[in-house]
This record gives structure tokens, C-alpha cells and sequence, in this order.
């Protein structure tokens, strides 16, 4: 279990209990989190999961693969913290994680 | 006009229960054409995820989309279906009666059908290209926001920016490089996904000093009435700068929109179709939707349930094509009639 923070685009932040072994996208999803589509349902196939990491989160999280980083492409404004919260996988390593949500997805 | 082509079922969309429809429809004698506007068969399954393995296809422990695509396309090898790449279906009109229907069917290419029965398999929709979300961007679009070019000589002469770092952003500035005055090419990082050849060519290009690579995005458009005369933008260190250009080009990648059978005339549900589920008939007699595009109490959005839902489907319409026949509930196991069709006898 871990717990993450989703702050959107107005700044209202809502944070929820996320499963071991889910992904940031499907912790959204199921909490009913405004502000990610996941239009292809987390095949990294859409960019409409896209998120912003906190700061000092980027790098623990580690380097998105190649896969995601060419379908960060069709993001809309990429930041060097963008990732694609279908790629974040949860553990309690993540614990306390704080992602923003875009103004639109793509 | 062109030539009408006259089908027992038209089938809208070639993903995976598009093409198992052939199956069940050519089982009773049932001839398919198909249309999508992919150039190739397979839908979401050979578009979005044709690496990607999926687990709950009966039979199937594991196969990929494009696999699962390779095998339905033998499965349906002896019916000789006819398939219609890159058109997406326009207009449909009844020509027909509630008991004998009949439908006319015309595509974006031109193309007219005469089908008996039409299947809409048409999962989430088309695919067409995403419109990056900038504000205005739809005023331009048609006049100096182009997403693909019919006529390359309507491009000549003019200054060009074309955004992304795909195959078609890198196709599309060498094909338009000889013509354009200027070819501009901007993507956000310096590192594309297309094919080798392709980054290799441009980057000569921009070697030679014949065109221009600008790491960055798009932010706003300039201009008026649908003309452009530039585009806003920044770069990575978040530096804000202007391009000047006539046209631009964006390639965001694809996303699926219903599209023109929203105006057919069937019931519709957010987007989806609702059919009854004896035979996934949709409100108007003869046309059947199946797949991800129904919806009924219960629904599941797999391709199994789609499988399912085209067997069905086929025995509905084989009472429209076949009236006067009475249809022979048989297996494929033991029956040799079924089995002639299939080839194997």
C-alpha cells in the first residue's frame, strides 16, 4: 500500500490509498481522480494518463523506458518531469508520491 | 459516378470482431465486404497494442494483438472477403423496406455499397488524427492546419511547420521538402521515432542548411480568418519564441471518434449503440452493431463477448439475406456442408 497525492489543475489535491502491483493511471481511475483519460486503458498507447512529478520524486521513480518516452510525444506540454502515470507502477517504495495532473490531456 | 458494389453484408470496421464476423457470416453463405480507415486489418489490436499480449481469448493462454489478427485473417481465408483500406463510411441511406432492407452506403473515397445487412464493428470508433489542444486550432484547421495533404501542389511555395517526431511528421517533410519554400520541422526532443532512413534523410537535409529542425512545442497560433502567419512556442529550457509559416502540420497521433454514423439515424447512447441481445440488432432493421460500439444491460467491452455477439448477429441477417431459407442450426465439427465452405473436405 502506498498513499498518493493528486493535485490538479486548479490545485485542489486529493490524496488516496493506492494497491501494490497497480498502476498511478488505475489508482486514479478508481478513486475517481479528475483530469486522466487513460484512453487506451494503460497499453502506453495514448498519452492521455499524462503527469507532472514532483520534483524530488522524478528521479527516484527512475527513467521512463523508451516505449513511454516516445509516447510522451503526443503530450501535450511535456515538462522534463512529465511521465505517463500508466507506467508508474505502485509498491511502498512510492509511498507518498505527488503527481499533478496537466491542464488537458492530449 | 462510380460503379456500385453490391454485397450481401457490409462490415464497418476490420478489427477483430469485424473479421470474425466473416466467419459466422460466411458460414451461412453470407458474402462480406469490409471498410476501415486504417490501411491495414486488425483495429485497436493491430493499432494500439499489436506487441502486447492478451490473456482471455478462449483457447488462446497467451497471444499478441497482432497475432490474434494474423490468425483470424487464415480463419476467414475461405471466404474471400473483399477488404476496403483507408475509407471511412460516409452516408448511409435505406433503399430498402423494414422486411427486405437494403442499404447504400458511400465512403470519404468515393466508393458506393449495396449491402442487404450492414455490421457496425467499429470498437471506439475511427481512428483519425488527434487535434493537439490549442486554443483555435479548429479555425485554421482545413485552410492552414492540415493533418495530411490530398493535393501536394497546393503546398508549393509555401513556408511549412510540421510538428511531431513520428513516421508521418518525418514523411511528410521529405515529401514536402522539394516543394515547400521552407520546411520547418519542430518536435520536443531531439530524438525521433521514425524510421532510421527517414531521421537520417532530414538530418542531411538540415546538414545542408535546406531546411530547419527546431526542438521545442507549439504553444498558440497566430493569424486571422483561418490563415495562419505563425505559431508561438517554447522551448525545453521554457524559453518562449515565434516561427513564422503559412501552414502547419501537426502529428499527434491518432484517436477514435465515432464520426459519420452518428448521423445515420440509430438510437445512440453516450457514443455507443444500444441492441437487443438476441441478435444485436440495432432501431433500424438490418443494421447490427457489434463489439465495443453496443452497449446492453451487462455489456463487457471484450473481444470474446464480440466473438459471441457477430454468431449471433448472423443468424438475424441471414433472415434478411436468405428469406426464403430455413437456416440449419450445424457444427463445424460434423457438418460436411459446413465444412465444404470452410475448405477442409
Amino acid at each position: 500500500m502506498a498513499k498518493i497525492t493528486f493535485i490538479d489543475k486548479d490545485g485542489v489535491s486529493r490524496t488516496v490509498d493506492a494497491e501494490d502491483g497497480s498502476t498511478v493511471m488505475e489508482t486514479a481511475l478508481r478513486n475517481d481522480v479528475p483530469g486522466i483519460e487513460a484512453e487506451c486503458g494503460g497499453a502506453c498507447a495514448c498519452a492521455t494518463c499524462h503527469v507532472y512529478v514532483e520534483e524530488g520524486w522524478f528521479a527516484k521513480l527512475g527513467k521512463p523506458e523508451q516505449m513511454e518516452e516516445d509516447m510522451l510525444d503526443f503530450a501535450h506540454d511535456v515538462r522534463p518531469t512529465s511521465r505517463l502515470s500508466c507506467q508508474i507502477r505502485v509498491s511502498k517504495d512510492i509511498d507518498g508520491l505527488v503527481v499533478t495532473t496537466p491542464d488537458q490531456q492530449g | 459516378m462510380s460503379e456500385i458494389i453490391k454485397t450481401d453484408a457490409l462490415i464497418v470496421g476490420a478489427g477483430p470482431v469485424g473479421l470474425f464476423a466473416v466467419f459466422e457470416l460466411g458460414l451461412l453463405d453470407i458474402k462480406s465486404h469490409l471498410i476501415d480507415i486504417l490501411p491495414k486489418p486488425g483495429g485497436q489490436c493491430a493499432e494500439l497494442y499489436p506487441e502486447k499480449p492478451i490473456y482471455d481469448i478462449p483457447g488462446f493462454p497467451m497471444v499478441t494483438g497482432q497475432g490474434l489478427v494474423d490468425n483470424l485473417m487464415k480463419q476467414i481465408e475461405p471466404f474471400s472477403p473483399t477488404f476496403h483500406y483507408g475509407e471511412m463510411v460516409e452516408a448511409l441511406q435505406q433503399i430498402g423496406t423494414h422486411v427486405a432492407p437494403l442499404f447504400r452506403v458511400t465512403t470519404d473515397a468515393g466508393k458506393i455499397f449495396e449491402a442487404k445487412v450492414v455490421l457496425i464493428a467499429a470498437g471506439g470508433g475511427s481512428f483519425q488524427p488527434k487535434r493537439p489542444p490549442i486554443a483555435g486550432i479548429e479555425t485554421y484547421e482545413g485552410k492552414s492546419v492540415f493533418y495530411a495533404v490530398r493535393k501536394m501542389e497546393s503546398m508549393r511555395g509555401k513556408r511549412i511547420l510540421i510538428v511531431g517526431g513520428g513516421d508521418s511528421a518525418l514523411d511528410w517533410t521529405l515529401n514536402l521538402h522539394p516543394l515547400a519554400e521552407r520546411i520547418i520541422l519542430m518536435h520536443r526532443r531531439d530524438d525521433f521515432r521514425a524510421a532510421p532512413h527517414s531521421v537520417n534523410a532530414m538530418r542531411e537535409l538540415v546538414r545542408e542548411e535546406k531546411m530547419d529542425l527546431i526542438i521545442g512545442q507549439m504553444t498558440a497560433l497566430k493569424g486571422a480568418d483561418g490563415q495562419l502567419t505563425g505559431v508561438a512556442a517554447k522551448g525545453n529550457d521554457g524559453k518562449a519564441f515565434d516561427i513564422e509559416c503559412d501552414v502547419v502540420m501537426p502529428f499527434f497521433g491518432l484517436t477514435m471518434k465515432l464520426g459519420p454514423i452518428a448521423d445515420w439515424g440509430l438510437n445512440l447512447h453516450e457514443n455507443l449503440v444500444p441492441v437487443g441481445t438476441e441478435t444485436f440488432e440495432t432501431n433500424l432493421p438490418g443494421i447490427f452493431a457489434v463489439g465495443d460500439i453496443n452497449t446492453y444491460p451487462g455489456k463487457l467491452k471484450l473481444i470474446l463477448s464480440g466473438f459471441h455477439e457477430v454468431a449471433l448477429a448472423a443468424q438475424k441477417a441471414h433472415r434478411y439475406v436468405y428469406p426464403d431459407k430455413k437456416l440449419l442450426f450445424q457444427y463445424t465439427t460434423s457438418s460436411s456442408n459446413l465444412q465444404k465452405k470452410l475448405g477442409v473436405h
